[in-house]
């Protein structure tokens, strides 16, 4: 079958300062196939999605849709175009109604004024061809990040969306969210809906996707059938001709962790808890150890790791480290002690957009020294450039603004953060999460070299394959509460750690 | 617009911070020239400079001294709407203590007149960082307290009256000379130099950059935000004092009702106009000692030109207008594609580099 594409573009090219995000690059996008654009962070797909909805304009080549010459110079215009877009973070406005929030901007009205009944009856309509069962006169803030985001595609879809773009939908679903998810993108797909689906989990793409665009460091490498292109070749594409790492992704090592010489822990927990964050529990990192925390999305992974960095206040309990008791009540008590937090929340919670990489490399060594005792110039530029060069952060720029990298990138430079702090704990929420598969085999490799040479990481992730791959032993959380640690000797598998999840006992 | 600044140089100055309040600067100052041609005219005069740019330096002077206080509370997301109290306040107490000792122009009176004022300038500034820093008040709710309150305390310090005193030394802050030049020039100089150490050579500027760029991100690095954020109200009261006296001892006068009044509007728009964003994080001091001066020139234009008194404020709010957009990346971009969507279209689009291409559908 031959088709028109509904969306084409050829030659795009953008470029920021320093930096050629695309390289004329082309695509296109057939009606009721689900498209995937793959590539490894920096490789342009965020672009290429930001142009085709009008958040940056094009530097230059050609855009059609449904076979008419088009220049979309904004993301309303996109949307009338018939161009919906949700992104990775949704962006809505989470103190409004679910309601509001899927009718912000074109609100049903009766002589001028808004129709609320109305909204609401249609805003429950919609929800109701998801399954999902939410009040939408609800704040929306009051959902989990999840439901949020099927709120945001709801609102997508129902913008007369000939072309659907989802952005890394799925990286803060669960599993039945996922299915869920993917039951409407099929849906919606049959109805004739062209969509474009970026997404860093492989198995995903090959569920779901039809075809994809694979783009390498801002350029077209290829347009291929999913059917016709199996997994290594995708990843290999992908990264080029770098495959080093790849045998790691395979699967091996998997078990072959070997705890670390026993010896006095370095960070001991006990009891400690906070009231509807996370139940008393009870941990001891070694030096030298990885431990993973697994459990679903809100399990109270995060919240536990923040008690151990004295981001938030406990509300009993009490932490020693190397044997004496220490009270951890800020950020500041806890670096003092050696520990590190690379948070899930990049943008939010770790980096200042605004200041360069250099800036954002120093800043926890600088903080810890006081306004009082600058490092020298000269001593920011060696450690920025030793450190861009280590973890390869590209652009390697120090002066680049840290908001201008992508998503990898930006976490490397979090880490580089907290490396040169050369702690003895560090807790590592996420680091992978929202990154290519080039980037992520570079971090596991660091996280088990910084253990190899004494570093205790904790290690939060919600891909239990990377979890073990890494960890000596597994915490798992389950509504709030630590209900088992596993130790990985080899016999530990996923499944087991999925039951143990489930049932709340250990398996 | 769109011309291509091939030269790194250009390149670089074009792209500096300080490039747009500097042209807008120097237009003002051009448009001035057209209008009195004498206008860069410098005279040596009884061993003092005069002219009219030595007067918009002079005059300048505390609005810079305020602003640079304005600059480092703004970096950090917060603003200071109390200055211009405080300014009344340091001058108030200042005078009064030079009009009620045995000697007014005893150097001895005259420091200590100096030392009460910045004396209580700090404990304003305290009062405000704790409002701000510990309480966790917005600041703008915070700094509104002493704007208001420190009107009524600068006129219950002189009574409803104007102060007015005859001390030679105190008249040398605002109103004297030194090496020929204005001393108050020099003074808002030393101040503006001494704050571009302060946050440059030391690691101040970064952190205070972070802790406005992102708070949260700060407090999980381990910056002390609350009593970095405590400082910068301590500097801006402290800054605002020393304006404070510069203004008393150019007039020899405290006048509790008037001095400094809404320079607090005018100190914040300079921060602005020098290119640090009101939602915080990047400062440039250079960009504000412009900014100030920007405003300044701009009040003297509107005697050199002849504005008609009636119409001022209204030009002066015109001016200020097209300065904020010219120096917008936005707006500036918008023009330009406007001006070369005129002639040239649509560019063409570069080659493709594509490779490997499968197509099935």
């Amino acid at each position: 079958m031959r088709q028109q594409p509904v969306l084409e573009v050829r030659g795009i090219r953008k470029e920021f300062p320093g930096v050629v995000a695309l390289d004329g690059v082309d695509f296109r996008l057939f009606p009721g196939e689900v498209h995937a654009l793959m590539g490894e962070n920096g490789a342009g797909k965020s672009t290429l999605i930001k142009v085709l909805t009008g958040v940056y304009p094009a530097d230059g080549g050609e855009m059609v849709l449904a076979g008419e010459r088009v220049r979309i110079a904004g993301p309303l215009q996109a949307q009338q175009a018939g161009i919906s877009t949700v992104y990775q973070e949704v962006n809505l406005c989470p103190n409004l109604s679910v309601a509001e929030n899927i009718f912000i901007g074109r609100e049903p009205r009766r002589l001028g004024l808004i129709a609320w009944a109305e909204m609401r009856r249609r805003a429950a309509e919609l929800v109701r061809t998801l399954d999902l069962d939410i009040d939408v006169s609800a704040p929306l803030d009051s959902y989990s990040i999840a439901v949020q985001q099927l709120v945001a595609i709801v609102r997508a879809v129902d913008v007369s969306a000939k072309v659907l773009i989802l952005d890394e939908p799925t990286s803060s679903l669960d599993r039945d969210e996922v299915s869920q998810l993917f039951t409407v993108m099929r849906r919606l797909r049959d109805q004739g809906v062209a969509i474009l689906f970026v997404s860093h989990f492989l198995d995903q793409i090959y569920e779901i996707c039809d075809r994809m665009t694979v783009l390498r460091n801002g350029r077209l490498e290829g347009e291929y059938l999913t059917s016709e292109l199996n997994q290594v070749d995708l990843v290999s594409r992908m990264i080029g001709s770098e495959l080093a790492g790849l045998d790691q992704l395979a699967g091996g090592q998997r078990g072959e962790r070997s705890a670390p010489a026993a010896g006095p822990a370095f960070l001991e927990a006990e009891g400690l808890a906070r009231r509807g964050a996370v139940e008393p529990y009870d941990l001891a990192i070694r030096p030298g150890e990885v431990i993973g925390l697994a459990g679903l999305l809100g399990s109270g992974r995060t919240e536990a790791a923040r008690l151990l960095f004295g981001a938030d206040h406990k509300d009993g309990g009490a932490v020693r480290i190397n044997g004496t008791e220490a009270d951890l009540r800020t950020p500041r008590d806890a670096i003092a002690h050696g520990i590190a937090f690379c948070s899930e929340n990049r943008k939010t919670e770790g980096l200042v957009g605004e200041l360069t990489v250099r800036e954002n490399i120093v800043l926890a060594l600088q903080a810890a020294r006081g306004w009082t005792r600058p490092l020298s110039r000269t001593a920011q530029d060696a450690l920025a450039e030793r450190w861009i060069r280590t973890l390869d952060i590209r652009p390697g720029d120090s002066e680049a603004l840290v908001r201008n990298l992508s998503g990898g990138n930006q976490q490397k430079v979090l880490l580089a953060r907290w490396l040169i702090t050369d702690p003895k704990l560090l807790i590592l929420d996420e680091p992978t999460r929202g990154i290519d598969i080039g980037a992520k085999a570079e971090i596991q490799k660091l996280v088990a070299d910084l253990a190899e040479k004494g570093m205790a990481v904790l290690f939060i992730s919600a891909e239990l394959e990377e979890v073990l791959r890494l960890s000596h032993r597994v915490g798992v959380l389950r509504d709030r509460r630590m209900v088992a640690q596993l130790r990985n000797d080899g016999g530990l598998t996923p499944e087991r750690v999925l039951a143990t999840i489930a049932s709340g006992a250990e398996q | 617009m769109t011309t291509a600044l091939t030269t790194p140089w250009a390149r670089a100055v074009t792209r500096s911070r300080l490039f747009w309040p500097a042209v807008v600067l120097a237009a003002l100052l051009l448009g001035n020239l057209a209008f009195t041609p004498d206008f860069f005219a410098i005279h040596l005069k009884n061993g003092h400079l005069y002219g009219s740019s030595i007067d918009i330096l002079h005059f300048g002077a505390p609005l810079i001294l305020v602003s640079l206080g304005m600059t480092l509370v703004i970096a950090t997301g917060g603003i200071d709407l109390s200055v211009g109290s405080t300014v009344a306040i340091a001058g108030a107490l200042a005078c009064q203590h030079i009009s009620e000792a045995a000697d007014p122009a005893s150097l001895g009176t005259v420091f200590g007149a100096i030392g009460i004022a910045l004396a209580t300038a700090v404990l304003l500034g305290t009062a405000n960082g704790v409002l701000v820093a510990r309480v966790g008040v917005q600041p703008i709710i915070a700094t509104l307290i002493l704007m208001v309150a420190g009107r009524g305390v600068a006129q219950l310090i002189t009574d409803g009256q104007i102060i007015t005193i005859t001390s030679e030394p105190y008249k040398l802050i605002g109103g004297g000379y030194w090496l020929a030049m204005p001393f108050a020039i020099l003074l808002s100089g030393l101040v503006a130099l001494l704050t571009a150490l302060l946050t440059r050579s030391t690691a101040l500027g970064m952190l205070l950059e972070s802790v406005g760029g992102n708070p949260v991100a700060s407090r999980l690095v381990g910056i002390r935000a609350m009593r970095l954020v405590g400082l910068v109200y301590v500097f801006s009261a402290l800054c605002a004092a020393v304006a404070g006296l510069m203004v008393s001892s150019n007039v020899s006068a405290a006048d509790g009702n008037n001095a400094g009044l809404w320079i607090e509007l005018d100190a914040i728009l300079a921060v602005v106009i020098g290119g640090t964003s009101l939602n915080g994080g990047r400062f440039s001091i250079g960009g504000t000692v412009l900014g100030a001066l920007i405003i300044q020139t701009l009040s003297t234009t509107v005697y050199t030109i002849g504005i008609p008194p009636e119409t001022t404020l209204v030009f002066k709010a015109f001016v200020v207008i097209a300065v904020c957009l010219i120096q917008s990346p936005n707006f500036r971009a918008k023009v330009a594609k406007r001006g070369a969507g005129r002639h040239s279209g649509a560019r063409p689009a570069p080659a493709t580099t594509t490779t490997n291409r499968e197509v099935g559908a």
